[in-house]
């Protein structure tokens, strides 16, 4: 008889194992991977202390890997809130350590982004990362780490303090890794390009191995409201979540616990709810058995009165700042952006903001530009799977006096303090009953504005054209009949073109 | 022999045309200068207003006429080609200048009025001449010149650097040229007594060689193939202004028998204009009955052929001489055609010396 033998491993091991499902699948996504997860990380930390970001960023060559593939060193520098130093060790060379387990909308939704790339790293290079940061206080602490990957542990190689003297905040954070600059490239840039359509407010700077800058300035230093931290809404929950709380919960009776751990529950929602579900209000949670809380779980679902959530947890960017990122990158002749209500999914709220572009910058191609974002993140892969382009694709254009060969860009943002995903690598947004509404009904207003400015355009071309007409020739006749008719003096055809003028010269 | 004495169209015709052209340029100036827009009227040349006319025995415009505003966006730009064209005649005329319908597409470009295409250009010289109802060739645009006549006809040039000059039409052996020339020159004298009309260039040279002129006192015309309207309106001048009956030899099949036609009726493309067709000619040969009295060597008709004197058995023109109805339906009987040159089985002068003489007196 065969025996199977389970052995334990730790966070570090299993990514390392499978570090596809973090997105480092081969060396050209893996360089793309390892800049994006520690840009958001820079811009995360810069918007939480609604400072406008600068990130800066390095990739130089440092020799040959293989046949394909190069070593790099990655430098990100960012002017965000910066690690206190005893977290900097952890922040950097633990996997799954992080901030991130609360319900807000954050970039990352792992812990682990930062940390992948480090590690990610460490095992092709076998180098030690650097890493620096202050708060802006008295000092600034930097650290050689690189990561005990069976124990999921930092090891820490080196430790230096300096004065600091000119209050310099943020983090920078260097290493090296193996990849394929020249295959990434192009999504690298369109990463950096996306980034600033979405961060209006933030500066960018990228230099490549080739020694080429790429800049992309702030257009503005307005923020969106940075998310507040909410409780889980009753319909989000699942059982685990259920007996996590009753762990941890200082109260003693249903109706508190169900007051103080639940988003939009008060005092008289627990009570007809606990009505509804048969339980009494002064049962203790921690008396409930394994079968009550699954039956508390499914009737938290199946009770149709709570309130929704609120989107106080989101934090959309809004139609002025989402406005200003498209007009910056894209230079459009004309845009129209749309930002719907809050809508929920499964009990998490979500957002979709819209915006549908028109000539300047935006190449004629067979079909329109599509641009995903989601919590502010550009999504690059993956792009026929998306929820987006399926809607795109099943809208009826030509309602809208709309053709795929126009030059058009249509960007969706999706925030929610739960992105759908459908997969670990984060690329595309599953196809939700909600999610799709949602994104059809803000994809149909923007256009129906958009075909309102190309008929009236075509309309204002046709009535240029119009006059051009008699302009051009009741000047020929009055010379050709003049001539004719054996006349010096031309007739006066001015007044007669001018009375076929619709409009004003200001509006044609 | 009668010295024919005529009388002149040619000089007075020119005036007429000048001064036609000079009306429609103030027409159009002083509605201009009135502050409003210029309009011009013609006569529809929409099939349905085309008619028939018993009288005049030619094809005729009716009743309906279209108007052409500068007003309207799609009228304005064929306004202003038709007001260039006027004035561009009106220089051609003025000047004794002639020009072909080429020339007139290349230089409307030289005043930054461009056509379309050589049809359009084409249409507005057509629209010209409903406006005005002078034909092109009154406004010196003539078309590529091809038929030819030949006979004891004096004529006197009228063209500058000739004025005043003459040409006895027999002075060259191949014909000469109906051309710009020819046609604006004034009829001096002649000792013919007809005009004998032919399809071909073959049958013409034959002629020529054979003293057709001579023998039966004769100006020769070719045709070539459908007579040019210029062609037309020369014969029309022969007729008219030397009196002499016009005689049409074709060849024995469909077309044939519809060049005679437009010769002697005009044509539907040209209803809005006069004088182009002679209604007293008369069509001599060859018939189809002629196929079988003269037992000519024939091809049989081809679909083509039946298919169109079907069209032709339905047309107003073949109503009147019941020559016309007799000859189509001998044509549908025999379904054979034959042509000018079939007679030369019988030898290369039967057709001057047996044939000619024979068709001369039966449709005389």
């Amino acid at each position: 008889m065969a025996q199977a033998t389970f052995e334990e491993i730790s966070a570090s091991d299993f990514f390392y194992r499978n570090r596809d499902i973090a997105g480092f699948t081969n060396p050209s996504r893996a360089i793309f991977a390892a800049i994006r997860e520690l840009v958001e990380n820079s811009l995360d930390a810069a918007e939480s202390q609604k400072i406008p970001p600068d990130v800066y960023v390095r990739l130089s060559f440092e020799g040959e890997a293989t046949k394909d593939t190069q070593i790099y060193k990655l430098r990100v520098e960012d002017n965000g809130s910066g690690i206190q130093p005893r977290f900097i060790p952890s922040a950097f060379g633990q996997v799954l350590y992080g901030s991130k387990y609360k319900l807000k909308q954050m970039r990352g939704t792992f812990g682990l982004g930062g940390k992948m790339a480090v590690l990610y790293g460490q095992i092709t290079t076998h180098q030690a990362a650097y890493v620096t940061s202050s708060t802006g206080q008295a000092k600034i602490y930097s650290f050689k780490l690189m990561i005990d990957i069976q124990r999921n542990r930092p090891i820490i190689l080196d430790r230096k303090v300096q004065i600091n003297k000119e209050q310099w905040r943020g983090t920078i954070v260097e290493f090296t890794l193996e990849g394929d600059y020249l295959r990434a490239m192009p999504k690298i840039i369109d990463y950096f390009k996306q980034t600033a359509m979405v961060n209006p407010y933030a500066n960018l700077t990228f230099v490549d191995p080739k020694g080429r800058l790429y800049k992309f300035t702030r257009a503005t230093t307005e923020m969106p409201e940075p998310p507040k931290e909410t409780l889980p809404h009753p319909y989000g929950v699942d059982v685990e979540l259920l007996q996590r709380l009753i762990q941890i919960t200082p109260y003693k009776t249903m109706a508190e616990f169900l007051k103080y751990h639940f988003h939009r529950v008060g005092d008289i929602t627990a009570q007809k709810f606990l009505d509804f579900s048969g339980v009494s209000p002064s049962k203790n949670p921690k008396r409930l058995s394994h079968e009550e809380i699954v039956r508390l779980m499914q009737n938290l679902k199946r009770y149709k009165d709570f309130l929704p959530p609120d989107a106080s947890c989101l934090s959309p960017l809004g139609e002025e700042l989402l406005r200003a990122g498209i007009e910056k990158e894209l230079n459009p002749e004309y845009l129209v952006v749309h930002q719907r209500k809050p809508s929920t999914y499964a009990g998490h709220p979500f957002i979709i903001e819209v915006g549908i572009a028109y000539g300047g910058d935006i190449p004629k191609k067979a079909s329109f530009v599509l641009y995903r974002f989601a919590n502010r993140i550009p999504l690059l892969y993956d792009e026929a799977s998306d929820v987006s382009f399926r809607v795109i694709n099943n809208m009826n254009w030509r309602r809208y006096k709309v053709s795929p060969d126009m030059p058009i860009a249509i960007l969706v943002h999706i925030c929610s303090t739960k992105v759908p995903y459908k997969t670990v690598g984060k690329e595309f947004i599953a196809d939700r009953a909600e999610v799709r509404r949602e994104i059809a009904n803000e994809l149909r207003e923007v256009s129906r504005q958009l075909q309102h400015f190309l008929s009236k355009r075509e309309h204002v071309d046709r009535e240029k054209k119009r006059l051009s007409i008699f302009a051009k020739y009741l000047p020929k006749i009055a010379q050709f009949s003049a001539t004719l008719a054996g006349k010096e003096k031309l007739p006066d055809v001015d007044k007669l073109i001018k009375s076929v003028q619709k409009y004003g010269p200001e509006e044609a | 022999m009668d010295q024919k004495k005529h009388k002149s169209r040619v000089a007075e015709k020119k005036n007429e045309v000048v001064a036609g052209l000079k009306t429609l340029g103030t027409q159009i100036y002083n509605q201009l200068d009135q502050g409003v827009f210029p309009t011009i009227s013609m006569p529809s040349r929409s099939t349905e207003n085309i008619h028939y006319d018993p009288h005049l025995r030619q094809f005729v415009l009716g009743e309906k006429s279209v108007s052409r505003s500068a007003r309207n966006i799609r009228h304005v730009k064929p306004f202003t080609q038709l007001s260039w064209a006027a004035m561009f005649s009106n220089e051609l005329t003025t000047q004794r200048k002639t020009s072909t319908l080429r020339d007139v597409y290349y230089s409307a470009q030289a005043y930054n009025m461009t056509f379309k295409d050589q049809q359009e250009s084409n249409n507005i010289i057509t629209d010209l001449e409903t406006v005005t109802g002078y034909s092109r060739e009154d406004f010196n645009i003539f078309p590529e010149e091809r038929s030819a006549v030949f006979g004891d006809l004096t004529i006197e040039y009228t063209v500058p650097g000739y004025e005043g000059k003459t040409l006895n039409l027999t002075s060259h052996p191949d014909g000469v040229l109906i051309g710009p020339a020819l046609t604006s020159s004034e009829f001096a004298s002649t000792t013919a007594d007809k005009v004998i009309a032919i399809e071909k260039g073959g049958l013409f040279t034959r002629f020529i060689e054979e003293n057709v002129h001579k023998k039966h006192n004769s100006l020769l015309v070719l045709t070539a193939g459908q007579a040019p309207r210029q062609t037309r309106h020369f014969i029309r001048r022969l007729h008219d202004e030397l009196n002499l009956p016009v005689y049409i030899f074709t060849d024995g099949d469909p077309w044939g028998m519809h060049i005679a036609m437009v010769i002697i009726s005009g044509s539907a493309n040209a209803a809005h204009l006069r004088e182009l067709n002679t209604p007293d000619a008369v069509w001599s040969g060859v018939w189809a009955s002629d196929i079988v009295d003269y037992k000519l060597p024939t091809d049989p008709l081809d679909d083509v052929d039946i298919k169109r004197l079907y069209e032709l058995q339905k047309d107003p023109r073949y109503q009147g001489d019941p020559l016309w109805q007799r000859e189509i339906k001998t044509f549908l009987k025999i379904r054979k055609k034959a042509e000018q040159e079939a007679f030369s089985r019988y030898g290369l002068t039967y057709i001057v010396d047996e044939y000619l003489p024979t068709k001369l007196k039966e449709t005389k």
